[in-house]
């Protein structure tokens, strides 16, 4: 019986668990209701996946209301994987942060605040991804938005709290602007529900009106994914957040973007009209290149760790968006595949830094001398997962560059190839930055209450989950780029 | 032993004895006798492959399907063989040198070194037994990441920046040319397989193929290919016993045997030989081989000397590669082995002498060879093997890399190949003369000088022998008697490789 | 002539949001900024609305009598969209109250000069 209500639930149990921190106050009942809260969502979304595999997609009526006038929610290849990740790493993270916290967020007695928001911000996360029906998407997009912004804030340097401000005004023009595109589409063809307007559209398609509205949409979504040159808010939004907002964030909500994407231009456009009409890889094409190139760079400069991660972020989103400029099953599965496995490294190195924090206080380059030695698995964590983003065989990242650049030559577009593979040393730069600091030097006297030591189990084991990931996923992916590439095939229509 | 399983065997057991050495850390004694058992039961697994191999089998398994149709897999063919003997064989020589040069210099970390080494062995294992590019590529990338500690293991300014030049250089044609190559050879073939006869005959146009064999060529940058040759002089700022690895057992090695695979394997010699789109490479590598050869006079440090040499040294495998000619490919192929055991010896020598008598510069060795004879003698017989002069191993695989040049009609690298016995020649000897027959520092004072019996005392103390430890000792003497055990057993490895040219 | 002044509903939409936009972009002040901010959410709020009203028709609730109706869907949706507004210029103001405290200024330029010196 539960079975049936199992998308609904998907929501829910995050949703009603965050008012409920509201009303527990005590810290430690808090902490628990929502790593319990965000392990029950992890198992929903594991069931969901394992039912679409083996049945389809699903499809749930919300309060027993068929679409196309009731809100739908839709289960298919593409969101029942996004949604293991989402809701994989939000677990992760929140079993990951009592500890960080008790040193990041001084004030004990507003812990129960900080979960309150983490897990809003997973439901709004979750809902724009289970959803059906456009407005809906604009909801979540707020919800997760919204505690987004107040996550950011909470954190300990005073910048965190004008980064919050900028990634507001940016995101909310952003919302507006696919609110736009939202409305523009209604008033054509007077449905909100996803799959009707995929329908309906084709009948208008060739509007001003249609036109303008994936315009705006296509801005909207760029400015919440992140992309070349509307990146602006990102670098400081997760240099200045907490480590575990960082780790949480960096690995889901620019990846939910992109999943809006492919909703919009690939279900609801539908590609023909986005690709071959529209021409979208026009736009989205060099501001990838561009984005990927310019990101490593700076990253290569920063002496804030976690900087230098968020630019390599930025190029990171650069490598999914470039995956689905190719609009062919090959980039569409590398886009794919790399936002689950950017997802998993990206974690695990904010969490590497979030430990560093942890024991040194700070995540500046110079703090990190040493490291190596007092920390060992930390840096282990961290060389794991630079290793992954520049993209050694064995590691996820591997896998990713592989479609990518396949695709990329099975188009004849060589340069791009040379440009992902350029781009892969770099990461290598800036990364090996780190681990000759970590590595070579001695490791900086601390005055006062003794030396640096390991990080604790709590902190390192949910770490190390995500490095076992890293390579297990990087050695067999019939689970990462098997699906992905049916996930592509169903976007594209081709029959598998 | 079944051939399956001796292949997880030989890839797995290294990496089993880098665990013991760490769990052992505390007891060096027990620590190198578990490097040593480890070595010993490795070589003693590939071997078991051997009569396999010999009888025209081909030993396979599947470890796992990395992505849909790409394999993590392994297959035994007689090149592979060959260097899975060698680097397994000269695994153990090299940890009894280490044991000896380790404790004689008194180095720190000794325990990272040991393990590393295991790590890179392992790595060597699986490159030497790749069934397909993917495999080839995964190993090549897990040989350079391992061997970067043990480049940079002195920890010191110097060590971080060769390491970077190791890295950087490794790492960048790795990615930049190498894989790119293995991307688009898939996209080519459809698959990534190693097939006598290779892949990519009628899947390419003549143009793809001169621009794949060049990513494939430059990108292996292990093969030290001018102008990606800088890393090897660069990783000489490392211990001994991490250049001989470099060099003789696994690392130059992984790359032209990488090389060498991809030219029979994935192009197939009668497509380069037909259509003689490998005949570029020949003038790359003889450029290389001279100019290495040149530079290599130039330099008096004795390891920067021997590092020229040894890129030197690879450019006659890749020469043989690109020949695309029967006997220009067994040739190559030989000289893996010949030069493995040759440079090894010589850079044993090297060590031993940094370690027994602290000279690192080539005119500071005058008249070593009467205080540490053994240890000359050894770089004798090891300096005639890289020139090529028989009794001594190397003599073979440069007959017949000239039998390949008459082959292929290009009868300019037959000349190539004798000025760089010439030079080898001019490179190598002046330093076994020196030490044998030059009066050593401090010897050539006038003894009618006042104050002579002073100087006579000294001259009595020069000639006391002070050789180098008694591990350092045994490892570079074996490889030496190997150097001439090789002369007359080439024609076994003659017969082992042969059906790599004919299928 | 007629129909463009007839399509006024979206010349108001155009004007407010190009002014919302505007504000945010060039003003300074943090709090001009969520003023402009709210402006622009404003002019969307309208455009659905707007659009909403079918002409002839009487207010969405069934009755004798009447057989055309406005569109309720644009109202409902603004509605949540309003509530949403509403909670981020309550956000965005929490932001600039705190931002006050720790900078003592809500002027962009004078917290940049503060953030460059430190």
């Amino acid at each position: 019986m539960i079975e049936n209500h199992l998308p609904i639930l998907q929501i829910l149990v995050p949703l009603i668990a965050a008012p409920l921190c509201l009303l527990l106050r005590n810290r430690v009942a808090v902490t628990a209701l929502a790593i319990a809260a965000t392990w029950v969502t992890f198992a929903i979304s594991v069931a969901l996946m394992a039912t679409v595999l083996q049945q389809g997609p699903i499809s749930y009526e919300l309060g027993g209301w068929a679409p196309p006038w009731g809100i739908e929610y839709r289960v298919d290849i593409l969101s029942g994987f996004v949604l293991v990740l989402v809701s994989g790493i939000g677990a992760l993270v929140a079993t990951w942060s009592p500890t960080s916290i008790s040193v990041e967020l001084p004030r004990y007695e507003r812990h129960y605040l900080f979960y309150c928001a983490y897990l809003l911000c997973l439901t709004g996360l979750l809902g724009i991804i289970i959803t059906g029906d456009m407005f809906n998407v604009f909801v979540f997009l707020e919800i997760s938005a919204l505690s987004s912004y107040v996550l950011i804030s909470m954190g300990q340097d005073r910048r965190a709290l004008t980064a919050a401000y900028s990634y507001l005004i940016m995101g909310t023009l952003g919302a507006t602007f696919i609110l736009i595109g939202i409305g523009l589409l209604y008033i054509m063809t007077g449905t909100l529900n996803m799959a009707d307007l995929a329908v309906r559209l084709q009948g208008v398609i060739d509007t001003r009106t249609v036109i303008v509205a994936f315009a705006f949409l296509i801005v909207g979504v760029s400015l919440k994914m992140a992309l070349f040159p509307l990146h602006l808010w990102l670098p400081n939004a997760y240099a200045y957040a907490p480590s575990a907002v960082t780790a949480f964030l960096a690995a889901t909500a620019t990846k939910v973007s992109v999943y809006l994407l492919l909703r919009f231009f690939f279900t609801v456009f539908g590609y023909g009209f986005a690709f071959d009409r529209m021409q979208l890889w026009i736009f989205l094409m060099p501001l990838a290149l561009i984005g990927i190139v310019t990101a490593s760079l700076v990253a290569v400069f920063q002496n804030n760790i976690k900087r230098m991660l968020a630019y390599s972020s930025v190029a990171q989103i650069g490598y999914m968006v470039l995956g689905i400029s190719f609009a062919s099953v090959s980039g569409l599965t590398g886009g794919i595949v790399h936002l689950f496995n950017h997802g998993l490294m990206k974690c695990a190195l904010f969490l590497a830094m979030g430990c560093i924090v942890y024991r040194c206080g700070s995540v500046h380059i110079d703090e990190m001398r040493g490291l190596g030695r007092t920390m060992p698995w930390t840096m282990a964590a961290f060389v794991a997962g630079g290793l992954s983003l520049i993209g050694v065989p064995m590691t996820v990242g591997f896998i990713s560059k592989w479609y990518l650049v396949k695709a990329a030559l099975e188009q004849g577009l060589w340069p791009v190839a040379v440009l992902i593979l350029f781009s892969s040393l770099l990461a290598a730069v800036y990364i090996w930055r780190v681990v000759e600091v970590a590595y070579f030097e001695e490791p900086s006297a601390v005055e006062g209450e003794g030396s640096i030591r390991e990080a604790p189990l709590s902190l390192l084991i949910p770490m190390w989950v995500l490095v076992v990931a890293i390579f297990y996923f990087g050695v067999t992916t019939k689970f990462t780029a098997g699906i992905a590439q049916q996930a592509a095939e169903s976007l594209l229509g081709v029959a598998p | 032993m079944n051939p399956s399983t001796a292949i997880y065997t030989a890839v797995a057991l290294p990496l089993v004895g880098a665990a013991l050495v760490v769990a052992l850390r505390r007891w060096p004694n027990l620590r190198e006798a578990a490097s040593l058992i480890t070595g010993g039961a490795l070589f003693a697994v590939v071997l078991s492959l051997l009569p396999h191999v010999q009888s025209g089998a081909r030993p396979e398994a599947q470890v796992v399907e990395v992505m849909s149709g790409l394999w993590l897999a392994f297959k035994v063919e007689p090149l592979g063989m060959l260097f899975a003997l060698v680097a397994s064989g000269l695994w153990i020589v090299t940890t009894t040198y280490s044991i000896g040069y380790m404790r004689g210099h008194q180095e720190k970390d000794q325990t990272r070194f040991y393990a590393c080494f295991a790590i890179a062995i392992s790595a060597a294992m699986g490159v030497a037994m790749a069934a397909n590019l993917l495999t080839l590529f995964t190993f090549y990338e897990i040989l350079t990441l391992s061997t970067y500690p043990l480049v940079t293991h002195h920890r010191t300014e110097a060590a971080k920046r060769a390491g970077r030049v190791y890295l950087g250089i490794l790492l960048g044609t790795s990615v930049a040319f190498l894989l790119l190559a293995i991307i688009w050879t898939y996209t080519l073939a459809g698959t990534l397989d190693f097939r006598p006869g290779g892949i990519l005959a009628g899947n390419a146009d003549d143009w793809v193929i001169v621009v794949l064999l060049a990513l494939f060529a430059f990108g292996t940058g292990k093969a030290a290919l001018m102008p990606f040759h800088r890393w090897l002089p660069a990783a000489m700022v490392a211990p001994t016993p991490v250049s001989a690895l470099l060099h003789a057992v696994a690392v130059v090695k992984a790359g032209v045997f990488s090389v060498m695979k991809i030219v029979v394997y994935i192009f197939g010699i009668e497509l380069l030989h037909d259509t003689g789109l490998s005949i570029w490479l020949m003038y790359v590598a003889a450029f290389t081989i001279i100019a290495a050869s040149l530079v290599a006079l130039t330099k008096d440090n004795l390891k920067a000397r021997l590092a020229y040499s040894t890129i030197s040294q690879l450019s006659y495998i890749v020469l043989g590669a690109a020949m695309a000619t029967s006997a220009g490919v067994l040739g190559g192929s030989m000289h893996i082995a010949m030069h493995a055991f040759g440079k090894i010896t010589l850079f044993f020598c090297a060590g031993a002498i940094y370690v027994a008598a602290h000279k690192t510069n080539i005119s500071d060795m005058r008249g070593i060879g009467r205080t540490m004879p053994i240890t000359m003698t050894a770089f004798f017989i090891g300096s005639l093997s890289i020139i090529g002069l028989p009794p001594m191993g190397g003599a073979w695989s440069k007959w017949f890399l000239a039998l390949g040049a008459l082959e292929a009609g290009q009868r300019v690298l037959v000349g190539v190949l004798l000025i760089s016995s010439l030079l080898n020649v001019a490179y190598l000897m002046p330093i076994v003369a020196r030490a044998f027959f030059m009066s050593p520092p401090g010897a050539q004072d006038n003894p009618a000088s006042p104050g002579a019996g002073d100087v006579i005392a000294a001259t009595d103390e020069s000639s006391v022998i002070k050789e180098a430890p008694l591990f350092c000792l045994l490892a570079l003497g074996t490889t030496a008697v190997g150097c001439l055990v090789l002369f007359f057993y080439a024609d076994q490895l003659y017969q082992l490789l042969t059906p790599i040219v004919m299928p | 002539m007629m129909e463009t002044i007839g399509l006024y509903n979206y010349w108001v939409v155009v004007v407010l949001m190009m002014t919302g936009f505007y504000i945010v972009v060039a003003r300074d002040n943090l709090i001009k900024k969520v003023i402009g901010l709210s402006i622009f959410q404003t002019s969307v709020f309208l455009l659905f609305i707007s659009v909403g009203k079918v002409e002839g028709g009487t207010a969405p609730i069934i009755a004798e009598g009447f057989e055309v109706y406005s569109n309720p869907l644009p109202g409902v949706l603004i509605l949540t969209a309003i509530v949403v507004g509403v909670a981020t210029t309550a956000v965005a103001l929490g932001l600039v109250v705190r931002i006050n405290e720790e900078y003592g200024t809500i002027e962009e330029t004078e917290i940049h000069r503060q953030d460059a010196e430190a």
